[in-house]
């Protein structure tokens, strides 16, 4: 692409302030390596800072220390098998990454699950998005030097592991979807203890909205940090709760077809028109909320019949292609998966939501205070195994 | 009265072995008392319940006796002597706090005209450590972090000793002794058995007392120079071993001092209302001391575990434009009330 006159001369321009400003100031740049090992990275992420004083002038994201080649091993695997393995990529909503695959497989076969095992997916979609945002409101204080709130999230998180260890047998990777439905019924009297979770998960977002989100350091730490206008988010191709903190009105759960129970429950999409680190709490504190009125909604109206459809003994997809995608807890995740008729697919392209989440780093990052950072990445929420699949 | 004359250099040695002593059992008390088991029980946790048989009390001892065995390691490029004075600097502030602080009518190692004013002086001595240590360190965390604190220390330092204002108004002397018997033998609204604990009309004061010595203190919501999830432990990152023992001491001893002296200040310090004199005050002043300390320390470790931490602007702004102002608004206050009353 030939670069035109008024391309040069806006750099030669943009290039001489800079050089004035260096001049002016007299400061020296100094590199911060943050990461891969870095408390606040929670994984192994790495933001190499350019600082000038405390303050960011440019900031790379260096992500694939976890690569764990997952779209590749797809390639030797079954379906089965396969279902085994995307439960790794997002850790903390593991049954989450399961039914879009498992959607999509569906689609290539033309099976559909019978109503009470879609109902059951759901419910067990909107218990793991309970788990894995309610540590991220927690999580989000001890980023910003509030040790306590994490506490209370792993304390309340335990309620929801405990009901999806009961009902699927695997506390962080149930591996419990299957195509044509699901591995088992709910177990006895498991109705009544969600329920109560429910209750419990309702008073943690309380509490956290006294403790933390009422806070005035919280808010002064988080309001206006770390900005994204709508049309910015959109073009670096943010998703979930990220997105809908700078006011786009748009959830896959609303706005795809999809066979799930969504359609059938009354609830709100929440959105936030300030777009900033203090909105991203907000819209996934109400989030959690919703999701625990979506349960008791769900646990009502359960339809009773069978959890699984007539599917061959071997699993064999026709030849051909679909893509299915969700409202994960952390954005949207879906699968494009190319089959060429045999027991595994040809090849899965796999939409993880933080990979395309944090493409937006670099661009927040730019002249923002040191602490600010923080506050940025754990605002923007991504789980490690998400962007590294 | 046990009068017994000792001969100075052995008096001078015996209150140096004392105070050397209550640095780490400060250290131990405090952090086992509400590091380990407050803050474990405020976010419903046990914390540790083995160690010692009795709710872990020898944990941090444990620890203590661990950091002591551990290699001592200094980083390559670190400046190595500076490096290994740093956290002795550290300790040398905390220690020179105790100085002053009278746990008794006759139990002070050294009863200064100026006290408080010594006090306050002393406690940023610790500043100098900080930045040997985040230089000597070699390292960009620590740098940032000493360099916060050190900024965050001239903030501060100025509120502290405007707080400290209203009370020498009210008390006429700068000696701690002094003002703990001026409390002792004031009355408020007639009333003068319990004497008149400057709380009662320097509260202010002591809410502006208490946000600096949180401060000085690098605890939250002010420890943007230690801030472990961004500059991982600020200007100890490269510390280990016994040197960070001695960090972790003076942090805490710094901790029990600045109590001390804001119990001095505002809660009569040694005073009990049944023993005004005597050998009986003597022995009941450092118990007495002792409570009014961890009263006072709860609320710093409170705060610590409840906030989250302000921003370096934020934190300037706030001692600034906040704090400063309303501490010099307390001093017209005392002043014109110490004129008319």
């Amino acid at each position: 692409m030939a670069v035109t006159d008024q391309q040069r001369l806006s750099y030669i321009a943009s290039q001489a302030a800079d050089a004035r400003l260096a001049v002016e100031l007299q400061t020296e740049e100094m590199t911060l390596n943050l990461g891969p090992q870095h408390p606040a990275t929670h994984g192994t992420l790495r933001i190499v800072a350019k600082l000038d004083g405390e303050q960011v002038v440019k900031a790379d994201v260096i992500c694939g220390y976890m690569h764990r080649g997952y779209e590749k091993l797809t390639e030797v695997r079954t379906y089965p098998q396969i279902n085994t393995l995307i439960n790794r990529i997002d850790w903390l909503s593991s049954f989450a990454n399961e039914v879009p695959f498992i959607l999509a497989a569906e689609d290539l076969m033309e099976i559909e699950a019978p109503p009470r095992a879609q109902w059951i997916r759901t419910l067990l979609f909107e218990l793991s998005r309970i788990a894995n945002i309610t540590l991220f409101i927690g999580e989000m204080g001890v980023q910003l030097g509030a040790i306590t709130p994490v506490f209370f999230a792993f304390r309340d998180r335990e309620y929801v592991l405990n009901l999806i260890e009961e009902a699927t047998g695997g506390r962080f990777h149930p591996n419990f979807d299957r195509i044509g439905g699901l591995k088992d019924d709910l177990p006895k009297g498991w109705i009544a203890e969600t329920k109560q979770a429910m209750d419990r998960i309702r008073g943690y977002c309380d509490e956290l909205e006294n403790l933390l989100m009422g806070n005035e350091i919280f808010e002064a730490r988080t309001r206006g940090v770390g900005v994204i206008p709508a049309d910015v988010g959109l073009s670096y191709g943010l998703s979930g709760a990220n997105i809908r903190a700078s006011g786009v009105d748009w959830d896959l759960r609303r706005d795809a077809p999809s066979p799930l129970a969504w359609k059938e429950l009354d609830w709100k999409v929440w959105t936030h028109p300030d777009g900033d680190s203090f909105a991203r709490y907000w819209v996934r504190l109400q989030e959690t909320r919703e999701a625990t009125k979506m349960v008791d909604q769900l646990l009502d109206g359960l339809p009773s019949g069978p959890i699984q459809a007539k599917v061959p003994r071997i699993i064999k997809v026709p030849a051909g292609e679909a893509w299915a995608h969700t409202e994960n807890p952390l954005g949207e995740m879906g699968y494009y998966v190319v089959s060429q008729g045999g027991l595994g697919p040809f090849r899965v392209k796999i939409r993880s939501a933080s990979f395309h989440n944090i493409s937006i780093v670099p661009w927040l990052l730019k002249g923002v205070y040191v602490p600010d950072i923080i506050t940025i990445l754990s605002s923007l929420y991504f789980i490690l195994g998400d962007i590294d699949r | 009265m046990f009068a017994v004359e000792i001969p100075y250099w052995q008096l001078t040695i015996l209150k140096t072995v004392i105070v050397l002593s209550i640095i780490p059992a400060a250290a131990v008390v405090l952090g086992y008392v509400f590091l380990l088991k407050m803050m474990a029980h405020m976010q419903s946790r046990m914390g540790p319940m083995e160690p010692g048989g009795f709710h872990g009390w020898f944990q941090l001892i444990g620890d203590g006796i661990k950091f002591i065995q551990k290699e001592d390691i200094i980083p390559g490029e670190a400046d190595r002597r500076v490096f290994a004075m740093a956290p002795l600097v550290v300790l040398i502030s905390t220690f020179l706090l105790y100085v002053v602080v009278p746990a008794g009518p006759r139990l002070v190692v050294q009863n200064l005209d100026v006290g408080i004013f010594y006090a306050l002086a002393v406690s940023s001595l610790g500043v100098i450590g900080v930045l040997m240590a985040g230089w000597a360190s070699a390292n960009k965390f620590a740098l940032l972090g000493s360099l916060r604190a050190a900024g965050q220390l001239i903030a501060y330092e100025l509120p502290l000793v405007l707080a400290v204002v209203g009370v020498v108004i009210q008390a006429n002397t700068m000696s701690l002794q002094g003002i703990v018997h001026a409390q002792a033998d004031g009355a408020i609204f007639g009333l003068s058995w319990f004497g008149n604990p400057f709380i009662l009309t320097q509260l202010v004061g002591f809410g502006i007392f208490l946000a600096a010595a949180q401060a000085e203190l690098t605890q939250t919501p002010f420890d943007m120079p230690v801030a472990e999830s961004e500059l991982v432990a600020g200007y100890m990152t490269e510390y280990s071993g016994f040197r960070f023992l001695f960090f972790f001491m003076a942090e805490f001893g710094t901790a029990f001092a600045l109590s001390a002296i804001a119990a001095t200040l505002y809660f009569g310090g040694w005073y009990q209302p049944f023993f005004k004199t005597g050998i009986m005050a003597d022995v009941m002043g450092p118990v007495v001391l002792g409570a009014k300390i961890m009263l006072i320390a709860f609320l710093i470790f409170w705060i610590r575990f409840t906030f989250p931490r302000f921003r370096e602007d934020q934190l300037q702004a706030f001692a600034w434009k906040f704090l400063i102002p309303l501490s010099l608004i307390n001093i017209m206050a005392t002043a014109v009330f110490k004129v008319v009353l």
